[in-house]
């Protein structure tokens, strides 16, 4: 047996919640024992449009939290899904009690500091799900967490109350200027890492905001764990669709899958302007 | 009820059951070891490999379409040095029967790499793959000129001599399968690999641009069966002895009839591998299912059925 997918089940869940939030739908499954074995970064993939759907490949969601009854050996996991395609409007249709095709957990976890460490928590849109199932590990090991999330606009910032509470301090950000500060949540980065609270960065958004914060993250030599997304047709590992350039430690860039040697992937590494490039 | 023989043959390898992944769709399987073990199907068929190292295409590579989706791949992969050193000694510890699947930038290439995997042993076959549409030079495509896929053919064959099975992976995008088929075994083809993917193309009406970085790529998927079972069946009519390895769109244990009534010896499973990774095992267990419940005795006894009586 190989070490790749090594925690993946393919395992039939049930919709146990379905709740509109802002642009967003938050869905609930029920998923078993599988969380055990899942970890802030890991995503799951699921079959969409039913049995006979024209829609053939499986849709890749971040897991957002997950929470376990240990009591019952029975775990949920939640989504936090944006309807903009058909395979994520059929999901986002699906009510409770539907059952769901899944294959989880897929993909590389956030590494947690060992003794506890200042993180700075950075999102963009949605992508703002995975960090508060971060937070709350982070947080249960001592650390500091700050989160700053942003979008284009009001409604496309996904911040939950409860996630909140597991937050040391959260700040808004949006372009328009419609919620909390206007501008771009990689404005205060600089500033942050300047004032010495800042000992990693995670991040999760668009691959532009990512490619950013590696920017900022390189040039003041600070860690930086970001979350990538690219399309992606199998989620695990065959299908070579969701490559990106990477560096390794020999200094050759290398095309390497997102879905099993990410989603998280050291920011540093990641050849952000060789993406979409002819590979060297 | 009597057990029902379910071994194939392709040329001179046997196997105990007709399914196979397909090359492309499985990497060199130890992504889907975890699903199922690599020793239960007819064979792995890997992802093809070429001399050197390649990265591949730039992003995006890949694009859903009805029933089916598009792939620019650009042949990844780590080259024969590296394949050799890992992947296929990690194959032959699971068991594992092996058919690996090659492809060259040129004639010569073939048969460098037939000379490097002509000592390896416990390689069940050598897929010699003369149709990926996704080179740089559609001039790489060997299967869309007789004279260029029998010249392949012909120096692997030299080189291998009669000790490996050569299976062929023909391109549908050609005026008469027929005639490429009939060359290679000719020049020395085992057995046949139909089909492999369908050039085309999507444009993102977003961007106006097509979405594909290298423009143009191969389709797959429940989309393309028709057109594998008409290429399956025509070859099969015009060389019946020739053993094929049919593949496109299979996704249950009825598809795989379809093409073994068309033809086809064994079957590949290949996108369907990307929706569900137990797939090819879940075709195995119904194709069994089904070729009983049809009153066959014996695989072999449904090859080319659909012939019957023309």
């Amino acid at each position: 047996m190989s070490s790749i997918n090594r925690h993946a089940k393919h395992i039939t869940a049930t919709v146990v919640g379905n709740k509109r939030i802002g642009q967003y739908h938050q869905i609930l499954l029920s998923v078993g024992d599988i969380v055990q074995s899942t970890h802030p970064g890991n995503f799951v993939a699921i079959s969409v449009g039913g049995e006979n759907s024209a829609m053939i490949l499986r849709r890749a969601f971040a897991i957002s939290r997950i929470s376990h009854r240990s009591d019952k050996g029975d775990g949920t996991m939640e989504l936090i899904v944006a309807p903009h395609g058909s395979g994520s409007r059929w999901l986002c249709a699906q009510p409770e009690g539907a059952s769901l095709d899944v294959i989880a957990p897929l993909g590389t976890a956030f590494g947690i500091p060992t003794a506890p460490a200042q993180a700075l928590l950075v999102g963009g849109g949605y992508g703002s799900a995975p960090l508060f199932g971060l937070a709350e590990v982070l947080k249960s090991r001592g650390c500091r967490v700050d989160m700053i999330l942003g979008a284009s606009t009001a409604s496309k910032i996904y911040a939950p109350i409860e996630g909140k509470r597991s937050v040391n301090s959260l700040k808004i950000y949006t372009e328009d200027g419609s919620a909390g500060i206007s501008g771009k949540v990689t404005d205060p980065i600089p500033g942050l890492i300047q004032e010495g609270v800042v000992d990693v960065i995670y991040s999760c958004g668009p691959m532009a905001m990512l490619a950013a914060i590696s920017r900022i993250a390189n040039a003041a030599e600070v860690v930086h764990q970001c979350a990538v997304e690219e399309s992606m047709a199998c989620g695990i590992g065959v299908c070579m669709t969701c490559v990106l350039p990477v560096e390794n430690s020999e200094g050759e860039t290398k095309m390497l899958r997102s879905c099993i040697e990410g989603p998280v992937m050291d920011g540093a590494n990641v050849q952000w302007e060789l993406v979409g490039k002819v590979a060297k | 009820m009597s057990e029902l023989d379910f071994s194939t043959t392709l040329g001179p390898a046997w196997f105990p059951t007709p399914v196979f992944t397909a090359s492309g769709c499985a990497s060199s399987g130890k992504e889907l070891s975890q699903f199922f073990p690599l020793n239960a199907i007819g064979a792995v068929v890997t992802k093809s490999i070429m001399l050197k190292a390649r990265p591949g295409r730039p992003t995006p590579r890949m694009a859903e379409t009805p029933s089916g989706m598009l792939n620019s791949i650009g042949l990844q992969g780590p080259g024969i040095d590296a394949f050799l050193a890992n992947d296929i000694p990690w194959l032959l510890e699971q068991n594992a029967r092996v058919i690996v699947s090659i492809a060259g930038e040129n004639v010569e290439e073939y048969s460098v790499l037939a000379r490097r995997l002509r000592s390896v042993g416990g390689i069940s076959a050598i897929e010699v793959n003369i149709s990926c549409p996704n080179v740089e030079n559609r001039g790489l495509v060997f299967a869309c000129d007789p004279n260029a896929s029998r010249a392949v053919v012909d120096g692997v064959r030299r080189t291998l001599g009669g000790d490996i099975p050569i299976i062929v992976k023909l391109s549908p995008d050609v005026t008469d399968i027929t005639e490429i088929a009939r060359g290679v075994v000719d020049a020395g083809a085992d057995a046949l690999s139909l089909i492999n993917t369908v050039l085309g193309m999507v444009i993102n009406v977003d961007t106006m641009r097509p979405h594909l970085a290298g423009k143009t790529g191969g389709l797959s998927g429940p989309a393309i069966r028709p057109i594998a079972v008409r290429n399956i069946y025509q070859v099969h009519q015009s060389l019946p002895k020739t053993p094929i390895l049919g593949m496109g769109g299979v996704r249950s244990g009825r598809d795989a009839l379809e093409l073994i009534l068309a033809g086809a010896s064994g079957i590949s499973v290949g996108t369907a591998t990307f929706s569900n990774p137990v797939t090819i095992i879940n075709v195995q267990k119904e194709l069994r299912e089904l070729l009983a419940a049809k009153g066959f005795a014996s695989l072999r006894d449904a090859v080319g059925f659909a012939h019957r009586n023309e």
